[in-house]
C-alpha cells in the first residue's frame, strides 16, 4: 500500500514515515523543505502542496493513503503564511485526494482547536464546538483547516476521511507546540492557576496514525495518550523552572526574562485545561498508548 | 511539608479512598491526592471542632457505585458543601469523595479555581455530572443553586425553586438520589442583607451580610441527614410535567429530612437527648 505524507520532513512526520516503512508500506512524501538523507525506500518530492508539482505527484504516484501533516502553528509562521499553508493547503490536498483516487485521507489536527475557557467541560468530545476560533485567534486557520477537512466526509463519501485531533506530543524529538513552550529557560505560568495538560509520547502519536490507517476509519476523532497532568507537575517532571506571573502583568513580561513570547490568546491556554475524550478513537482502532505521563516527561528530558 | 500537616485520620482514610491515582497522585479528573490530604485536614477542623457536625443516615450512601446527593443549600457561603464532603469522607466505613458542581464564576478566580479542580469540585456543567456518574462517582447537587445560599435568615429552611436538570441526569445515568438535609448552616451565617455592589465587584451572584457584618460563619453545631435512596425509572427525555413530578417527590423527601433535622437540631441546641423524636423519615 502506498502512503503519501505531506510535510514529511517535519520531525513527527519522519517518525511516521520510518515506522510505516518498517511495516512494509511504500512511503512517499511532499515538502517544501529538503530531507537530506531519507532512509532507503522513502521518496521525497520537494514541492509546495499548493503548487502544480504537488498535483503531479498525486497524478503520477496515485497513493492509496494520504496523511496531511503540512500545517504550521503561530510559533513558525505569520498569520498570512499560516492561512495559506494551513487552510489553502488543506483544501488543495483534499481536492487532490478526491481527484486522484486516494482511498483514505487523514488530516492530522490539534486538540487545541477546542479552546480553553473557564466554563468548558473538562473532557471534550468530538462534537464540542471549536472555541479556539474566538479564545485564541492565532489558531483560527487551524480551526478552519480542521473543519474544512471534515467537509470531505459529506462532499466525497467514497473517500474515507479521518480528521484526527491529537493532544500535544512530547518526547525525544523535542519538537512541537508543547516542546517549544517548555523549551525556554523558564516556563510561564499564571499565578493562581494550574491547568491540566494532556500529552502523548511522540512514538505513541506515530502509532496512533498507523492504527488509523490500518483500521481504515473515517470520521472525526480525538487522539490521546495517558491522563492529563497539571502544568506544575509537567514542569517538575521535565525539570523545567516555572515562573508564576500575575495575569495583569503577563503581556508586559511575555517574551522577556527568558520567557517565550506568547500571544494574548495563549493566556487562556495556561489558565484553563484543554483535555479530550479519546474513547471513540480507541474503540474504532483498538489503539492503546504505551507510554505513561512519567515516561513521556522523562523522554523529553532525555536523561 | 504537606505530609506533616495532614492528620492521621485523613491520611488513613485517604489511603482507602478508591480513586485511580497515577504515579503522580493524580486521577483523570485532575484530582490530586496531596491536595485532598490538605483539603480534608482543613475541613476536619471545621467538621469536628468548629461546627461539631453530627451525621445521620450515612448507611444510605452506597459504599461503591454512583449516587446523586441532592441537598438543601444555605448559609451565605457554601459551608454545607464542605461539610457534606467531610461527612462522606469521615463518617462512612468506606471513605468517599463527592463531586460538587461549582458555580462557573468561581472558575475565573485565581487559587480558588485551582483548588476546586484539585479536590474534584468541577464547574457545574451537565457534561461533568453525566461523566462523573457514569464513572460511578458520587455527585453532590444543590438544585436551589445560588438562590439557596443567598436565602436571607427570615427564609431559613424554606426550600426555594428546584432546577430540574439534576432529575433528567439521574434518569439518564440511572443513578439513585439520596435526599439530604444540612441543618445549622442558616444560623451559622444568618444573612440579613445582600450587598449588591460588592457582589458585582467580585463577580459573585450576591454578597451575604450578617448582623456582625463579616460574612464568616459562627461556630454553631450542625447536622447532616442522609435519607433513604430514591429510585426513578426513565430515560431523562420525559415531558416537563413528569420530571417536575419527580422533582417534587425529591423536594418532599428533603423537606421531611429538614423537618426532622430541625426538631433534632432544636433539641441539641437545648441540650436535650434525641430519643423522643420518633422514627426517621
Amino acid at each position: 500500500m502506498k502512503v503519501l505524507i505531506t510535510g514529511i520532513t517535519g520531525a513527527h512526520a519522519r517518525m511516521v514515515a520510518e515506522r510505516l516503512l518498517g511495516r512494509g508500506y511504500e512511503v512517499i512524501g511532499i515538502d517544501r523543505r529538503t530531507w537530506a538523507d531519507p532512509p532507503e525506500g522513502i521518496r521525497v518530492y520537494k514541492a509546495d502542496v499548493r503548487k502544480r508539482p504537488a498535483a503531479d505527484v498525486f497524478r503520477n504516484e496515485r497513493p492509496d493513503v494520504v496523511i496531511h501533516m503540512a500545517t504550521i502553528t503561530h510559533f513558525s509562521g505569520s498569520r498570512e503564511e499560516r492561512l495559506r499553508i494551513n487552510l489553502q493547503g488543506t483544501r488543495i490536498v483534499f481536492e487532490h485526494c478526491h481527484e486522484h483516487g486516494v482511498k483514505h485521507a487523514i488530516f492530522v489536527g490539534r486538540h487545541t482547536i477546542y479552546g480553553a475557557a473557564p466554563d468548558a467541560p473538562l473532557y471534550r468530545t468530538e462534537d464540542e464546538p471549536p472555541l479556539a476560533v474566538t479564545t485564541f485567534p492565532e489558531l483560527a486557520d487551524l480551526v478552519a483547516a480542521d473543519l474544512h477537512a471534515a467537509t470531505a466526509l459529506w462532499r466525497w463519501p467514497t473517500l474515507k476521511t479521518a480528521v484526527l485531533r491529537l493532544v500535544y506530543t512530547l518526547g525525544p524529538l523535542r519538537r512541537g507546540t508543547l516542546a517549544n513552550f517548555l523549551g525556554g529557560p523558564r516556563v510561564p505560568r499564571i499565578l493562581g492557576f494550574d491547568p491540566l495538560f494532556q500529552m502523548m509520547h511522540d512514538e505513541d502519536a506515530a502509532d496512533a496514525l498507523i492504527a488509523c490507517i490500518e483500521s481504515r476509519i473515517s470520521g472525526v476523532f480525538n487522539v490521546a495518550g495517558p491522563p492529563p497532568v497539571p502544568l506544575s507537575v509537567l514542569c517538575r517532571g521535565t525539570h523545567r523552572k516555572s515562573f508564576e506571573i500575575p495575569e495583569a502583568l503577563f503581556p508586559y513580561i511575555s517574551g522577556r526574562f527568558g520567557l517565550p513570547h506568547l500571544p494574548p490568546g495563549a493566556i487562556a491556554h495556561i489558565k484553563y485545561p484543554i483535555v479530550v475524550d479519546a474513547t471513540a478513537f480507541q474503540a474504532a482502532t483498538g489503539f492503546k498508548h504505551r507510554f505513561d505521563s512519567h515516561s513521556v516527561m522523562t523522554a523529553f528530558r532525555g536523561d | 511539608m504537606s505530609k506533616k500537616v495532614i492528620s492521621r485520620d485523613v491520611a488513613e482514610r485517604l489511603s482507602r479512598l478508591k480513586l485511580p491515582f497515577d504515579a503522580y497522585g493524580m486521577d483523570p479528573y485532575g484530582i490530586s491526592r496531596a491536595h485532598l490530604g490538605l483539603f480534608f485536614t482543613f475541613l476536619e477542623v471545621f467538621y469536628k471542632h468548629y461546627f461539631r457536625v453530627r451525621c445521620f443516615g450515612i448507611e444510605n450512601v452506597p459504599k461503591t457505585g454512583r449516587a446523586m446527593l441532592v441537598s438543601n443549600h444555605s448559609g451565605g457561603i457554601p459551608t454545607d458543601g464542605g461539610m457534606l464532603l467531610a461527612s462522606l469522607f469521615f463518617e462512612g466505613e468506606q471513605p468517599r469523595l463527592a463531586h460538587g458542581m461549582v458555580e462557573k464564576f468561581a472558575q475565573t478566580w485565581p487559587f480558588v479555581s485551582h483548588w476546586f479542580s484539585r479536590v474534584g469540585q468541577l464547574p457545574g456543567l451537565p457534561e461533568h455530572a453525566i461523566r462523573l456518574l457514569q464513572d460511578d462517582r458520587i455527585l453532590m447537587v444543590f438544585p436551589e443553586g445560588a438562590r439557596g445560599t443567598g436565602k436571607l435568615y427570615k427564609d431559613r429552611y424554606q426550600l426555594v425553586r428546584f432546577g430540574s436538570g439534576f432529575m433528567r441526569i439521574a434518569l439518564q445515568t440511572k443513578s439513585p438520589i439520596i435526599p439530604t438535609a444540612f441543618i445549622g448552616g442558616e444560623e451559622a451565617l444568618p444573612s440579613i442583607y445582600h450587598a449588591k455592589t460588592l457582589a458585582k465587584i467580585v463577580g459573585a451572584p450576591y454578597w451575604p451580610v450578617p448582623p456582625y457584618l463579616v460574612p464568616m460563619p459562627l461556630p454553631l453545631p450542625c447536622e447532616v441527614h442522609y435519607g433513604e435512596p430514591l429510585y426513578f425509572e426513565g430515560t431523562g427525555n420525559e415531558a416537563d410535567h413528569v420530571i417536575e413530578g419527580y422533582v417534587e417527590q425529591v423536594k418532599l423527601a428533603i423537606s421531611r429530612q429538614i423537618k426532622y433535622g430541625c426538631a433534632l437540631h432544636g433539641q441539641r441546641r437545648a441540650g436535650l437527648s434525641y430519643e423522643k423524636l420518633g422514627e426517621r423519615p
